[in-house]
């Protein structure tokens, strides 16, 4: 009986991790095709990666995609780790008002989002293109980040910044060299997510670009009306990329931890 | 830590002007005629009696429908999976569960994409059944094709949550149950189940919200005529230009979803509270 469950268990879950990653590695697999074909593989060959290379408008939307993503998670985590730090100060009533707002872009469908930011850029006659869809992005990222770092600040004792400013500290140096530190964990998470969203996004940037900037996301978009293994190429790219960088994201804290304790081990030894 | 205060104020400025000014606008937009020219505005409710017409009622049908079943599919997929996940060591958890969130992290165009060139009429599926005899079975542009991309896309946001709360349950309560006499069904049903409910809530909250707002999955698996809420609205908005029309649209999506997370809210916290 017992046997037979496991064998089950072995079995869904290979069943559930094909459907996941089948039309992953297909897509991977055919970026290496020699033809145009999405279902006979003809021959291995690189000039898919080398049509993506050569393509400037697919080069111009990696570039959009990940600049876009740099900026607004830099800003976004800035934003929302200080208003989270200073929000812990503020009176309940202030706190609750703002915590509720910052629920509205995380709890609102996407599209909602996305044509208020729309009208709110053509009302006030901004040009779309790539400001606003930085703008956009920044305010989708920051309530992560806020919501990711605010628990972390509501765990502080709250005295830490006061002794460290009795003991004469400016309310800067507190803030960098006893807060900050204490929040590590809240703020690389919200990194991670801001990054991740905004480099994922299509429906914000769809509705909020012009003047034919596009991210990667919309590029796609626009070719998926016929076949092309470029985007095959690109995504296998991207797919790599956010591998690598989640395996070293689960790894190197880890990795770091173990070796701090190991180099801990022989300072006390020595 | 008074000094700090301040902080927070930059970020009321901007929550105001980029969150709350939206939101009024879709507003305004919805109950007026004839864009935000100050002069001409027209105050009407012509906008919300439009989506009345069986044109439009029909796409709300039809997206509550997918909807349901895409969450149905997740809850009963992603609750096995979830429950089996939580029965391995801890260590193959953690590798089971950043397997199944890895998905997640790629963008949803990119893998809709994918499923495109399995679907499609001469794809992979097709081309796989021709050989083993049987007629190809169109897919592609079909209620089945945007159900698939629906659940791949959003089974790991039912599976998380159910896997969070499946893994808070306390082993010596199963236990008692056991040692109380109830069978391995009495036990789940009325221990782990119940127990895990928080975890269900979330993730139906999260898959049904995702899936009635979407409209790059039914617009790529359903073709180009497939309307679901969002393909509406991206519709006034981007083709048709009745900017109107599509705020009203948006607000009643904005009004549903966000009434039903807090009523969902409300009941989940009811039932911690009672425990």
């Amino acid at each position: 009986m017992k046997k037979k469950g496991k064998a089950f268990s072995i079995v869904y879950i290979t069943i559930c991790f094909l459907f996941f990653y089948i039309p992953i590695v297909v897509t991977m697999f055919f970026s290496f095709n020699s033809s145009k074909s999405l279902t006979k593989f003809s021959g291995f060959s690189l000039k898919w990666y080398e049509e993506l290379i050569s393509s400037n408008s697919i080069m111009e939307a990696v570039y959009v995609s990940v600049t876009v993503a740099i900026f607004a998670t830099i800003a976004a985590t800035i934003l929302g780790t200080l208003t989270a730090i200073g929000l812990s100060k503020n009176r309940k009533i202030i706190k609750d008002l703002v915590l509720n707002i910052n629920n509205i872009p995380i709890m609102n469908p996407d599209i909602v989002t996305a044509i208020g930011l729309m009208i709110l850029f053509s009302s006030i006659k901004m040009e779309k293109g790539y400001l606003t869809m930085l703008l956009a992005h920044i305010a989708f990222c920051t309530p992560y980040v806020i919501t990711s770092v605010y628990p972390k600040v509501r765990n502080l004792d709250p005295n830490l910044a006061n002794a460290a400013m009795d003991l004469g500290a400016t309310p800067f140096q507190a803030l960098t060299k006893v807060i900050l530190p204490m929040l590590k964990e809240g703020i690389y998470a919200g990194i991670l997510l801001s990054f991740t969203m905004s480099f994922d996004d299509f429906v914000i940037s769809y509705f909020v670009t012009g003047n034919g900037v596009q991210n990667i996301s919309i590029i796609v978009y626009n070719m998926t009306k016929r076949t092309n293994p470029t985007i095959n190429a690109l995504s296998t790219l991207v797919i790599l990329v956010i591998i690598i960088t989640l395996i070293l994201v689960n790894t190197v804290p880890a990795l770091v931890k173990r070796r701090s304790k190991r180099k801990m081990d022989k300072s006390l030894n020595n | 830590m008074r000094h700090f205060t301040k902080l927070a104020r930059p970020y009321i400025i901007w929550a105001v002007a980029i969150i709350i000014i939206p939101l009024l606008l879709i507003v305004l937009y919805s109950v007026t005629t004839g864009g935000n020219d100050l002069v001409n505005i027209q105050f009407t409710l012509d906008n919300f009696k439009k989506i009345a017409e069986p044109i439009y009622l029909s796409v709300f049908t039809k997206s509550f429908r997918l909807g349901v079943i895409t969450v149905v599919i997740c809850l009963l997929l992603g609750y096995t999976l979830a429950y089996i996940i939580s029965k391995f060591s801890e260590k193959a958890q953690n590798i089971l569960i950043l397997l199944v969130t890895i998905p997640m992290w790629i963008n949803t165009l990119l893998r809709t994409y994918a499923w495109i060139s399995l679907l499609s009429d001469n794809g992979i599926i097709n081309t796989m059944l021709n050989k083993l005899g049987f007629d190809s079975v169109p897919m592609m542009y079909t209620d089945f094709a945007v159900i698939i991309g629906l659940v791949s896309d959003l089974l790991p946001f039912m599976v998380i949550p159910i896997h969070t709360s499946l893994c808070k349950i306390d082993n010596s309560l199963i236990e008692a149950a056991m040692d109380l006499g109830a069978d391995r069904f009495h036990t789940f049903w009325k221990v782990t189940f119940k127990l895990s409910i928080p975890g269900v809530l979330n993730g139906i909250i999260m898959t049904f919200l995702l899936s009635i707002s979407t409209f790059v999955i039914p617009k790529l698996l359903g073709g180009g005529q497939y309307m679901l809420i969002g393909n509406l609205i991206e519709n006034q908005f981007i083709s048709v230009g009745d900017w109107n029309f599509g705020s009203a649209i948006s607000l009643l999506l904005a009004a549903v979803i966000l009434i039903a997370i807090s009523l969902m809210k409300r009941a989940d916290r009811e039932d911690t509270e009672e425990e």
